[in-house]
């Protein structure tokens, strides 16, 4: 019987999509924190991606502003021919960056790519929204400020600004017939947001079916557990040991970490290659995942409003349980009996050479 | 006043062509660059670089508790958000008047070294390099390409690579040996700094007072065996850069007027001294002349300063082409500093941000950035100093001051030399930059290169100083502190890119007044109101194009090379604004900021 190993079940299915661009637009309020993010991948890494090593996978053109070898307009071609509909082959839309309310900009703009060639001004952000999100074959919002709005969405904020699903409505299908796709993270976790798009990229081949999404359209299984269910720090919790400045290496909930409520695995893969990370490495969760974030946890470094009971009432059972849990740690802190350099064995095995005088043959 | 070095060009009867490139690419931030171009003499006559973005970061900050400043600032920027978080912990440490223990400082500059390393490395490697490397060469000057063949590297023997042509190969973009080494040798410098400060590039570790790092020896050898792998890899670009840079010199005699500006450089100084720094204003000349990187400002290759509170008084923030009203008659928050000194009304302590919206007039209003100079009291001139990208002010400014002697490394009056410990691959390496003759686009790339040495040797150093703390069991990583209920604070610091200021008013345990100033409004601003172009537009006017493309098919590779030199990061450059809110009666003298 031959190996399977002949490469036909990496392949795009023949109805799949075998090439396409992706456009990331990184003009939205935005630090390009999550382009930079997506350099320290390798799990797998975007060159790795771009360079076809992944099998199964389209051929992917990335243009992104930073990693980008053109620049000016030669740089916008893709983007203006997508824009005419005009691209050969189907794209996915990546925005990074909230989204500006353009209709309270008087006679300026906020934020804009290239220029309107009729005028000679910056086109809008939100111009190139209208036009080439419709026409994308899936959508992606990378970061806190493009899924729901981030720092820059700051209660008193000047420009109004809000995620791409509240712009483009929470209902938004794109051409390939998926909602919006979010990513959050401020910035994104690197590995995480590789990941998903893996995971579409492979839907577009045929070779993945729809990508899991729960309400706030995050994929499922990167946003589906809490900081605090993956934190190595939670034992404290559960023996009511805080920390009560950042000196400590135990729980930190009483000094302002809102991991107990907060979804995101960054407890579970760290920051970057499993290393670093938030609570576990001894920063405190400041809920930078969430559609409420920042405003729901600020001032970060207090307790949260909500652990106030819960720490109260893990203090109390938590300390029975460590003093318990201590005194068994004494326990098994000691050797058995047994290992000892006396003149006698005493782990209770029997030996018969000793009972029968050595006579065993 | 003029801050130009050449006489400025007169338009008239010359035939000019108008040429922009937006977005500039392979930068972090929306810049557009406007030229006129005179082809017929091969020449850049006008610049106007403008940034099309604008967020706001201070309107949000009002109100808001100071503790959260750290954290707000440093989404302020995507590739050096954590220096933005260290400057604010700098400035909330003087407003809290809270000194972090020995170990909470090491831990920081560990981090940050780092990420001079990374950003250095990935923006040198990975962004500028494309404008040298052999596709872009091809393409802009294939006859220079023809002699780089030819051209043999003279430190081949060290990094391998034996012609120059070589040396430009491998940084094709994707495909270049050294394009893909590089991008690595970040991800590594990059898990550096998470383990000192948790995550890149906005950390979780960092508090005013201190960091949660957990100060276990296993996160020093962790850092420690990452740095000694990346050793080898600084050994060969050293010499390799200088290979390239002086071959372009060598083969197009009179490139180093590209880019070429009066050497106008700041730099706010980088790595406390735990020793010497209590974050107290009035002994800041002290502990700021102790940073391990001199802060200073260099004027025509002679240092004017060396202290922090010159440097900080000087400061002022210009309009005059930009999208925002002026704010002449709104709330002085700090008339004198601790020291008793007047401080400006247009001083970051005094602005009060008022942003208006509208279209974009190059012959008005043309930018969202603001343009800070400095004010030297010498000359009773307003310099438009830019950072040379960072690095070549923070050499240039250390070496001349001659004051940082570690073992690893020395500031020697004209130079900085450095000693990278052996690594794999090589033995113990000494390298030394010394000051060039011209502030110009090849000079910036170059230092560049150099002080991811100086970050590594200095890294060796701060490993060090840690362990001797940790073996001595002062793993205290935190000093606790109280708000006070009114003071104010500044943070000096080196972006990545070069100089930055935290500036923060604290009235009623809440922000009145925050104002950060990073490198990007320095080097990318407009026009002032006194005419005077920033220093993107001052270094790309009268650029010689040595280009050998045409009209047809120009690229405009000098002029993007020039102003990739400066390393632009956009969203540094515009973030400010503060509402016009509630206004803040101050009749009091304002408060030192120190203790509770």
């Amino acid at each position: 019987m031959a190996l399977t190993g002949d490469g036909t079940r990496a392949q795009p299915a023949s109805n799949g999509v075998k090439e396409l661009h992706v456009l990331w637009i990184s003009e939205g309020m935005s630090c390009d924190g999550d382009t930079i993010s997506i350099t320290a991948a390798s799990q797998p890494s975007i060159e790795d991606v771009l360079l076809g090593l992944v099998p199964g996978l389209p051929k992917v053109h990335l243009h992104n502003k930073v990693l980008a070898v053109e620049t000016g307009d030669d740089y916008m071609v893709p983007f203006w021919k997508a824009s005419r509909g005009e691209l050969e082959t189907p794209f996915v839309l990546v925005i990074e960056g909230s989204i500006p309310n353009e209709k309270i900009d008087g006679d300026g703009y906020w934020t804009g790519l290239g220029v309107e060639p009729s005028t000679g001004q910056p086109k809008k952000l939100t111009a190139w929204i209208d036009e080439l999100a419709p026409k994308a074959w899936g959508v992606i919002a990378v970061g806190t400020c493009a899924t729901y709005g981030g720092i820059h969405a700051m209660a008193g904020n000047p420009t109004g600004c809000m995620g791409l699903a509240d712009y483009l409505g929470w209902g938004f299908r794109s051409a390939g017939g998926l909602p919006i796709v979010n990513v959050p993270g401020c910035p994104v976790q690197p590995d995480n947001f590789m990941e998903t798009l893996l995971w579409l990229l492979y839907q577009a081949a045929g070779q993945a079916p729809t990508i899991p999404l729960d309400d706030a359209l995050r994929p499922t299984w990167l946003f589906g557990k809490t900081v605090h269910e993956g934190c190595d720090r939670a034992g404290y919790y559960e023996q009511g040991d805080f920390a009560r400045d950042y000196n400590s290496p135990k729980c930190l909930v009483r000094t302002g970490c809102w991991g107990p409520v907060i979804n995101c695995n960054v407890t579970k893969r760290g920051w970057m290659n499993n290393l670093g990370g938030c609570p576990n490495v001894g920063g405190i969760c400041i809920g930078c995942t969430m559609p409420g974030f920042p405003d729901k946890f600020m001032p970060f470094m207090d307790e949260p409003p909500g652990a106030v009971l819960s720490t109260t009432v893990s203090t109390s059972w938590g300390s029975v349980v460590r003093r318990l849990r201590t005194i068994t740690n004494k326990t098994v802190t000691l050797e058995p009996k047994w290992r000892h350099n006396r003149p006698e064995l005493t782990t209770g095995f029997n030996p018969r050479y000793m009972n029968r005088g050595g006579d065993q043959r | 006043m003029t801050t130009a070095v050449r006489e400025p060009v007169k338009s008239e009867r010359r035939n000019l062509v108008e040429m922009h490139w937006d977005p500039i690419t392979r930068i972090v931030g929306n810049l557009g660059i406007y030229t006129k171009i005179d082809f017929d003499n091969r020449e850049v006559v006008e610049c106007h670089s403008t940034s099309s973005m604008f967020r706001g970061y201070s309107v949000f900050m009002k109100g808001k508790d100071p503790r959260d400043a750290h954290f707000i600032t440093s989404r302020i920027c995507g590739i050096c958000g954590d220096n933005h978080a260290t400057c604010s912990v700098y400035a909330q440490n003087m407003a809290y008047g809270v000194k972090p223990p020995p170990l909470a400082e090491w831990i920081i500059n560990l981090g940050e070294a780092a990420e001079y390393m990374f950003d250095h490395t990935i923006f040198q490697d990975n962004l500028v390099f494309v404008d040298w490397c052999e596709e872009m060469v091809k393409a802009t000057n294939p006859s220079l390409l023809a002699k780089a063949e030819k051209a043999e590297a003279p430190h081949a023997k060290i990094h391998g690579f034996r012609t120059i042509a070589d040396i430009m190969r491998a940084f094709n973009p994707f495909t270049g040996s050294m394009y893909l080494e590089a991008l690595q040798v970040s991800r590594t410098t990059r898990e550096m700094i998470c383990l000192m400060e948790g995550r890149h590039v906005h950390p979780s570790t960092l508090y005013p007072g201190g960091v949660g790092t957990v100060a276990s020896p296993q996160v020093f050898s962790d850092y420690f065996v990452r740095l000694l792998r990346t050793l080898d890899f600084v050994k060969r670009a050293v010499p390799l850069n200088d290979d390239l840079f002086d071959f372009f010199y060598q083969a197009l005699p009179g490139y180093e007027k590209v880019g070429l500006r009066r050497t106008l450089l700041g730099c706010w100084g980088s790595f406390q001294n735990p020793a010497v720094c209590d974050y107290d204003y009035r002994r800041m000349t002290d502990w700021g002349r102790a940073m391990f990187v001199t802060p200073g400002v260099v004027v025509d290759g002679k240092l004017v300063t060396t202290d922090l509170v010159d440097i900080n008084l000087g400061i002022r923030i210009l309009l005059g082409s930009s999208y925002y009203d002026d704010w002449e008659d709104e709330t002085m928050f700090v008339r004198q500093d601790p020291l008793g000194n007047p401080v400006d009304r247009r001083h970051p302590w005094n602005q009060t941000t008022l942003p208006h919206p509208q279209k974009r007039d190059f012959d008005g209003n043309y930018s969202w950035v603001m343009s800070p100079r400095w004010y030297d009291s010498r000359s009773d001139q307003l310099l438009a100093l830019d950072t040379g990208g960072g690095a070549l002010a923070r050499l240039w400014s250390t070496a001349l001051a001659g004051i940082v002697d570690t073992p690893f490394l020395k500031a020697t009056g004209s130079s900085v030399k450095m000693v990278l410990p052996k690594s794999a691959k090589f033995p113990e390496m000494e390298l030394e930059w010394k000051v060039p003759k011209w502030a110009n686009t090849i000079e910036r790339d170059r230092a560049r290169i150099y002080f991811i040495a100086y970050a590594a040797a200095m890294a060796v150093y701060f490993y060090e100083q840690a362990m001797i703390e940790v073996r001595a069991g002062r793993t205290k990583t935190f000093s606790d502190f109280d708000v006070p209920e009114n003071a104010i604070g500044c943070g000096f610091h080196e972006a990545v890119r070069g100089v930055l200021s935290h500036h923060v008013v604290i009235r009623d345990k809440k922000i009145a007044n925050y104002h950060p100033y990073p490198p990007t409004p320095w080097n990318a601003s407009p026009r002032d109101v006194h005419g005077t172009p920033g220093p993107y537009e001052d270094a790309v006017q009268g650029l010689p194009i040595f280009e050998e493309n045409g009209r047809e098919g120009f690229k405009g590779i000098d002029i993007m090379r020039t102003v990739r030199s400066f390393d632009p990061c956009l969203p540094c450059g515009v973030h400010m604004y503060l509402g016009d809110g509630k206004t803040l009666d101050v009749t009091h003298s304002p408060m030192l900021g120190l203790g509770g």
